[in-house]
């Protein structure tokens, strides 16, 4: 099998596994990184959302061969000591009931303030649509979105 | 080492205290030999293994709560060290929570569901904390040759006022280990609370913002292995042959094994075993009757509707008479289908069977069931079974099942290694152990002034012993009622879904309600205050609801959601009682470019004391989501025995952009809680059914709803 490497939270890792594993798996079962979730597997929940080159990513549907040099960002690595303005949002707001989906909600939210810093509800229901919360903590997910966006600078 | 355990669980900790480097105060609340026996005698109700809660205190004062019942969301592992804390005077700051293993000896209901937890380990847990303030007095009082009626506890420390002297626990902790264990504590006046009841966050919230490994899918044992299982596809056939070559071929597989009806692929990773699963060549054949599909349901519902084998469940005075004797008569049928729980996180479980015993690991909401379905599979005694919960990716009563542990070991116990079992969403979603599918059908008998006079429902469940809860509201109303029930036995298999039962039926018995109420032109809160004060003055055979809280949390409702007093909104009512707990809520309806729009929903629940407020309100709200959610969308339809959805791309699940406003709000009443995890979700769909009616005068009685009205596509 061929050898990967691949450019994880501004470290080079290497990956010993098949062009066509998903860059979730890789994730996940290669490189100890096991906060992305697998939900469906088709891309419809979410929960495996990270970014590549700053963009959100389903990496449940990305084959590790096709990545090339990109930027993987996954929740270990949105920041250094958890403190990101959307984590530090989901406590204040509390957030989390099972919590399975949300390191997914966290990224995809992230993602989305960078590209709209100032967004309004609309917006907000609008990025978030694509993941799946099963415990409906779809109001403080919308509403921590909210309130990180007052915290982004 | 192992003798040394056994001399009891005080010893125990003091050999975790000098591994940890501190000194340790450990106990239940019966810990010490000396106060196991007085307290037996003194309450022989009491079982020793009766203790429910376990908490120790280190030299720097950081008070270690183990949790019990399994986590899935329903914040269990913050409201049960929050009572423990209250009535200890923790300094909440200084709390630290772990889950404690299955432990049959030192904990009893380890298990998550029928929102039993709280009312369950209320006065347990009160107490637990309650016995440790008062040996840390105790200890306080002597250190400082004080009696100790003088001391109190506050935030972590004992004080005595008088002299100005102050200890913390920490360092009180080594010399109230050594006192006998009082079993007359006082519990705290509810009033004097200061934990209990405010909003206090989940304890595990830094751990998932910042996605560290605590579910069981992320479960990881140096040499295990992963496995992935071809389960029949259709419900009603068995395995008859396989053919595994191509599977064997592939990279990293280690080993394809059949088992029951099962086709394990066992592998390195999980990518190569879905992988290698896809390439199986399976021929199933028939078993039994026959393979089900969503048109046969129809037709088994319609025929046991007329059945005269119905299994009678309440029956007062003489329906026949008031329905021959009526001025009018109101008939409805409500229907549900199949649904899956849909847990986020698919099922998983870790096994290792050893020579010594067996090992397991993993999301389970009963513990103690799996490890019994493992020990009577694999005749193994349950004493060598060890059962570690992890996190719960989301339960909703699929995880009361055991069938996905016991498979694990099952393999585990073939292959002779340590195995994870993962299943893909479709694995998941075709597997079986759905809210059954259900048909009801009421009719009501009222007089000339619209009052009811007779009443009747019919319930039809597939694989529902009883689809019924005959003393539910408004039995104990009605002079003259019937209840029975029938059931079709089907290979498809169910299992209690949040809520069970009662999660449809709320919907068709309030929904009928409303139904009633038009029919008699009376409001449909008023209809509902009659009724119980008809049960109230003259009840018909037992009333088994509190007639009085029922009450309050209609009215508390009525008030909050301006019932019948706000222009251009149609509102729908629902009230239930279940779990122990009343919630009343209320629909609002707007009309927008002539399609309804479900705006807002207004839930006034009285679960007694409300153990955290932020977690409670979450509660509700993540209730009436999953409750609107499924009304709206939620069916699973069957073909040949073969579910006809298999991921989110065909079942649909509620999204943030569908969501109404919730205001969820708690009646203060101080009575001892019941739970919440549950109680939110069965009045939903009716009170949004009522009022979609109201708006459009379109009556909704099947779900999902957007079945029923393209206007809600």
């Amino acid at each position: 099998m061929p050898v990967f490497t691949l450019h994880v939270n501004g470290k080079e890792l290497k990956a010993d596994v098949a062009a066509d594993t998903p860059l979730l798996w890789v994730l996940r079962e290669h490189l100890n990184l096991v906060g992305t979730k697998f939900g469906c597997g088709v891309g419809q929940c979410g929960a495996c959302t990270v970014h590549l080159n700053g963009n959100p990513l389903r990496s449940c549907l990305m084959p590790v061969s096709a990545l090339e040099d990109g930027k993987i960002t996954t929740i270990e690595g949105l920041s250094e000591k958890g403190d990101h303005p959307v984590q530090r949002a989901w406590e204040e707001v509390d957030v989390p009931q099972c919590g399975y989906c949300q390191a997914g909600q966290i990224m995809t939210a992230a993602a989305f303030l960078k590209e709209t810093p100032k967004p309004t509800m609309e917006q907000i229901e609008q990025a978030m649509h694509g993941n799946i919360c099963r415990c409906g903590a779809y109001h403080r997910i919308r509403e921590a979105v909210k309130l990180a966006s007052t915290k982004t600078k | 080492m192992s003798n040394k355990l056994q001399e009891g669980r005080r010893d125990f900790l003091k050999k975790l205290s000098l591994s940890g480097g501190g000194l340790m105060l450990g106990f239940s609340w019966f810990d010490s030999e000396a106060a196991i026996m007085p307290a037996i005698m003194a309450h022989p109700e009491i079982d020793i293994a009766g203790f429910n809660s376990y908490l120790s205190i280190a030299a720097d004062g950081i008070v270690t709560i183990a949790s019990p019942n399994p986590e899935l969301g329903q914040n269990i592992k913050t409201s049960f060290a929050m009572i423990v804390a209250e009535e200890l005077d923790a300094d909440w700051n200084k709390v630290n929570v772990v889950q404690a293993p299955l432990d049959t000896k030192r904990f009893e209901r380890q298990a998550t569901g029928g929102s039993g937890a709280i009312p369950h380990s209320w006065k347990r847990l009160r107490t637990a904390g309650a016995t440790a303030r008062a040996l840390l007095i105790s200890a306080a009082a002597a250190k400082w040759n004080v009696p100790a009626d003088q001391c109190t506890a506050e935030n972590g420390f004992v004080l005595h006022k008088a002299s100005g002297k102050k200890a913390g626990y920490g360092e009180l902790a080594a010399a109230a280990s050594k006192l006998t264990v009082p079993t007359d504590v006082k519990l705290k006046d509810p009033k004097d609370f200061r934990i209990i009841g405010k909003p206090i966050k989940n304890v595990e919230n830094k751990n998932i913002v910042t996605g560290k490994g605590m579910f069981g899918i992320d479960f990881h044992r140096d040499g295990m292995v992963i496995a992935a299982i071809q389960r029949p596809p259709a419900f009603g056939t068995k395995l008859k042959s396989y053919n595994a070559d191509e599977a064997r071929a592939m990279p990293g597989i280690i080993d394809v094994v059949k088992f029951q009806n099962n086709v394990a692929v066992v592998g390195r990773s999980s990518w190569e075993v879905l992988k290698a699963k896809k390439t199986l060549k399976i021929e199933y054949e028939k078993e039994g009757e026959g393979l089900e599909s969503s048109a046969d349901h129809d037709r088994f519902f319609s025929a046991l509707m007329n059945s005269s084998d119905a299994k009678v469940r309440r029956k007062e005075g003489d329906v026949n008479t008031a329905f021959r004797d009526a001025a009018k008569i109101v008939k409805a049928e409500y229907e549900c289908p199949f649904v899956p729980h849909n847990a986020l996180e698919p099922m998983n479980f870790f096994a290792h069977v050893r020579e010594d015993g067996i090992e397991l690991v993993g999301p389970t909401q009963t513990p103690a069931s799996a490890r019994k379905a493992v020990s009577d599979l694999l005749k193994v005694p349950e004493e060598k079974i060890t059962v570690e919960m992890t996190r719960l990716g989301g339960g909703f009563g699929r995880r009361l099942k055991t069938d996905y542990v016991v498979e694990a070991a099952e393999l585990s116990s073939i292959i002779k290694k340590p195995v994870k079992v993962i299943w893909t969403r479709e694995d998941d979603m075709g597997g079986g152990s759905y809210r059954p599918a259900a048909r009801y059908r009421f009719e009501a008998a009222l007089d000339a002034a619209g009052n009811i006079t007779g009443y009747t429902c019919r319930g039809v469940g597939i694989n529902m012993e009883n689809s019924l809860r005959q003393d539910n509201f408004p039995a104990g109303a009605i002079d003259n009622i019937l209840l029975d029930t029938v059931e079709h036995k089907s290979p498809i298999t169910v299992g209690a879904w949040r809520a069970p039962t009662t999660n449809f039926l709320a919907f068709a018995e309030q929904s009928f309600l409303d139904e009633v109420a038009v029919a008699a032109k009376k409001d449909p809160v008023q209809l509902r205050l009659e009724l119980l004060q008809k049960a109230k003055t003259r009840p018909a055979g037992p009333v088994r609801y509190d007639i009085a809280r029922m009450e309050t949390v209609i009215k508390q409702a009525a008030e909050k959601s301006g019932w019948g007093k706000k222009k251009g909104v149609s509102q729908g009512f629902s009230v239930y009682f279940s779990h122990a707990s009343y919630v009343a809520q209320v629909c609002d309806v707007v009309m927008k470019n002539g399609k309804p729009e479900v705006q807002k929903i207004y839930a006034v629940s009285d679960c007694g004391v409300v153990i955290n407020e932020t977690g409670a309100s979450q509660q509700v709200m993540g209730a009436i989501v999953d409750g609107f959610g499924t009304a709206m969308y939620g069916k699973l339809s069957f073909r040949n025995g073969e579910p006809e959805q298999k991921n989110f791309d065909r079942y649909r699940l509620i999204r943030m952009k569908e969501i109404p406003e919730i205001d969820a709000s708690f009646v203060q009443n101080g009575i001892d809680p019941t739970g919440l995890g549950e109680p939110a979700l069965p009045p939903t769909g009716g009170a949004v059914a009522n009022a979609i009616f109201k708006a459009t005068g379109k009556r909704l009685r099947k779900q999902p709803f957007i079945d029923e009205a393209s206007f809600l596509k």
